[in-house]
């Protein structure tokens, strides 16, 4: 009678070679936003009609499109994301990446995909973490906490700014938020691809999203791969809600903080310091 | 029935021509000697492109065909919402500036084909030349042949104001505009109110210019052009599907699923020129759609248009003197429609019901008795389309049209004189869909059966058309 353990061997192995080359494990193929169940199965098929150009087939950011696109399309297979609610350096959360596929990014070919059902984006997403071994290894990071606003007022306003000038916001993002700052030119993203620092004059909205709430977010998060940090080891909840304050006033939007702002200008602008480095006119 | 190839031929496929001399003088011959009033006279209309697929906005946005479309050129919801944004994606890099100089926002398309068109009853010689010989016989002709072209170029002339030019020929090189606009976008930053002037498509659910059918037969939708068989004057001039000229203000929820418009247009059918006599047409309509989870959006929606044309004309020495129409009589169309999702399968109903005045309806001048017991014309019409979308570079169609006559002009002619039967059914193939360019190749089948001959009222003539051609556009 010959030995069974060599079959068992073969069998043992064969199922080995499956699980590497195979479907991949379920966690990693389905999303999960509210009380929706994204599929890959499904996603995959959304992915292809609307996604594979700029993406890619193989979700690496290198779809025939991908060349003539700047800023170049999202490398999938890295799982580095821009907008979270997790810690820097984490995995988002399924929500942050169906928010992020909703809303499009602005001034960036990625558009709002909003017209889709909620089903058919809660699939791409599952289908998107197919992408990435680390979407099978790692977990989301835990959203951050986000304290209720305060009220906007002048002060808050001018303590925003001080913090502008002080954790040297203005050196990629300019004096006056225009992008422009000494280091914008040099800035590049994780895949050293020049990125440009955003401009607070001309979008009408923020990368990731367009509340208060979400400019806090998006700087005790960071954007991971870009050079935008996380400031959440930085700076107090109090202070980043004045520094959300503050960058306000530098969009072109008729926003609360804006209209302070104005007002005050209009009797006390020759008080102001100017930012950037020392002795510059503003 | 005259004015429904009228339209056919014109307006409504009005970058084609019929489709070569031989064909055209069996039509010609077939209208003179039976006076018209068939719709089977439409047999050797050819589709036209109804051009609406715009890579220039592909090349433009870096998309492919399929973010837009189903299947080119019909409008996905992704597509919907681009349109009713004025042709942008919303993402502060709308305006031109934007815009790689090396753009060049222009689209061709064009679709060399081989098709056959036939026809039934249709008034033959027995004896070629002697006409005394006129009876039923049945017209054939087939060969290679070439779509009109259209020549599109579309976009933004400044973030929120838009355009469309379209000079569209025939296939023997003669332009029109098909459409040319302006379009003022969200007014007061609200999605909900966008104002547009020019010649335009009117916002049908179901878009006759973005369908996916392009052969003789079913290169049309029969609901949008019927009219009754008593109308020989062409007095009615509309088709629903046809351009028109006017303005337009819309609007549209954040995501497109709620829409609505409401337009105010010149009684020419989309003709150029000033109109015929004092009045205007309006066209409203309102949508409104469903996220329906993993089956797709779901859209129902409903028009009314509403319009007056001349009956006579003041004269000079007894000859009309154009643009003073007088008499103006009414008629509507009221319907509703429905883009509903199953996955992969798509399905497209539409029903409406359609009155003509008694004075249009007969061709009377307004200002001479009506023909004893004439009376308004009604009709009903309705047709579902489906779609299965194998993939997005592969598509199966067909379709069901019918249209019944509810109430004669005329009340002695037989109830069911003009009615008619229409079946489609083809296939798209897009061997390529990248983000430069589009390349379908459409096989088609349809046919049409009409209620009248030229010979007996009660005939049933059969037209149908087969259809296979390279549609592609740059």
């Amino acid at each position: 009678m010959r030995p069974k353990t060599p079959v068992a061997a073969w069998v043992s192995g064969v199922v080995i070679l499956l699980s590497a080359v195979g479907p991949r494990p379920g966690v990693a193929q389905e999303s999960h936003i509210g009380n929706l169940t994204g599929h890959a199965a499904a996603g995959k098929k959304v992915y292809r009609r609307y996604c594979i150009l700029c993406h890619g087939a193989e979700g690496d950011g290198t779809g025939e499109n991908a060349m003539w696109i700047d800023p170049k399309p999202r490398d999938f297979t890295l799982a580095v994301f821009k907008c979270r609610s997790t810690p820097s350096g984490t995995l988002p959360t399924d929500e942050d990446l169906f928010n992020a596929m909703t809303r499009g990014f602005v001034t960036t070919n990625m558009p709002a995909w909003l017209p889709l059902t909620h089903q058919n984006r809660a699939d791409a997403i599952a289908y998107i973490k197919t992408f990435s071994p680390k979407w099978r290894t790692l977990k989301p990071g835990t959203p951050i906490t986000i304290p209720s606003e305060p009220s906007a007022t002048i002060a808050s306003i001018l303590h925003g700014r001080e913090l502008f000038q002080k954790m040297e916001c203005w050196k990629c993002h300019g004096p006056a938020g225009h992008g422009d700052g000494p280091s914008a030119k040099t800035l590049t993203d994780n895949k050293e691809n020049p990125i440009p620092p955003y401009n607070f004059s001309t979008g009408s909205r923020f990368k990731c999203g367009v509340t208060n709430q979400d400019l806090y977010r998006i700087f005790m998060t960071g954007l991971d791969g870009t050079p935008m940090p996380s400031f959440a080891d930085d700076i107090r909840p109090a202070d980043a809600w004045d520094l959300v304050h503050f960058l306000r006033t530098l969009q072109p939007l008729e926003t609360p903080e804006a209209a302070i702002w104005k007002s005050w200008l209009a009797s006390h602008a020759q008080e102001l310091k100017p930012i950037g480095p020392p002795g510059t006119a503003q | 029935m005259v004015r429904g190839f009228l339209r056919g031929a014109g307006s409504v496929q009005g970058s084609w021509l019929v489709s070569g001399v031989v064909t055209g003088a069996c039509l010609i011959g077939a209208l003179a000697v039976s006076g018209g009033g068939s719709k089977a006279y439409t047999a050797y209309t050819l589709a036209v492109h109804k051009t609406n697929a715009i890579p220039a906005f592909a090349r433009k946005y870096g998309l492919a065909c399929s973010a837009c479309h189903t299947a080119w050129p019909e409008l996905n919801a992704f597509g919907q919402r681009f349109r009713d944004n004025g042709y942008q994606l919303m993402n502060d890099r709308d305006s031109p500036i934007w815009q790689n100089p090396s753009y060049i926002p222009v689209t061709f398309r064009i679709t060399p084909n081989w098709h056959r068109e036939s026809a039934t009853k249709q008034p033959v010689d027995a004896v070629p030349g002697n006409p005394a010989t006129t009876g039923p016989g049945t017209l054939t002709v087939s060969g290679f042949d070439l779509s009109g072209m259209d020549l599109w170029t579309a976009g933004t002339l400044y973030k929120n104001i838009s355009f469309v030019l379209l000079p569209s020929s025939d296939n023997a090189g003669v332009f029109h505009f098909e459409a040319a606009f302006v379009r003022f976008d969200n007014l007061w930053n609200s999605h909900w109110i966008n104002f547009k002037v020019g010649k335009f498509e009117l916002d049908n659910l179901v878009s006759e210019k973005r369908f996916l059918f392009l052969s003789g037969n079913g290169g049309a939708y029969q609901a949008y052009h019927f009219g009754p068989v008593t109308d020989t004057s062409g007095f009615t001039n509309f088709g629903l599907g046809d351009n028109q000229i006017g303005a337009e203000l819309s609007g549209h929820s954040e995501n497109s699923y709620t829409r609505y418009g409401i337009a105010v247009l010149s009684n020419t059918d989309g003709a150029v020129g000033l109109p015929a006599s004092q009045s205007y047409d309006t066209y409203l309509t309102f949508s409104h759609a469903i996220d329906a989870g993993a089956l797709g959006v779901e859209r129902l929606g409903a028009y009314a248009y509403i319009g007056r044309r001349p009956t006579y004309f003041q004269t000079s020495g007894g000859a009309a003197i154009p643009g003073t129409g007088l008499g103006n009589k009414s008629f509507y169309q009221v319907g509703v429609a429905g883009d509903f999702f199953f996955g992969d399968l798509e399905l497209l109903p539409l029903f409406l019901h359609a009155n003509d005045n008694a004075y249009l309806a007969t061709s009377t001048p307004g200002n001479v008795a009506l023909p004893a017991g004439a009376r308004d014309a009604k009709w009903n019409a309705a047709f579902l389309e489906a779609h299965y979308y194998i993939n997005p570079q592969l598509v199966f169609t067909g379709r069901y049209e019918t249209v019944r006559m509810s109430q004669q002009a005329d009340p002695a002619l037989p109830s069911d004189l003009g009615n008619i039967d229409a079946y489609s059914g083809g296939v798209r193939w897009y061997p390529i869909m990248f983000s430069r360019a589009g390349l379908s190749w459409h096989t088609e089948v349809s046919a049409v059966r009409s209620r009248g001959s030229a010979f007996a009222a009660t005939d049933g003539v059969w037209t149908s058309s087969v259809f296979s051609g390279l549609d592609f556009d740059f």
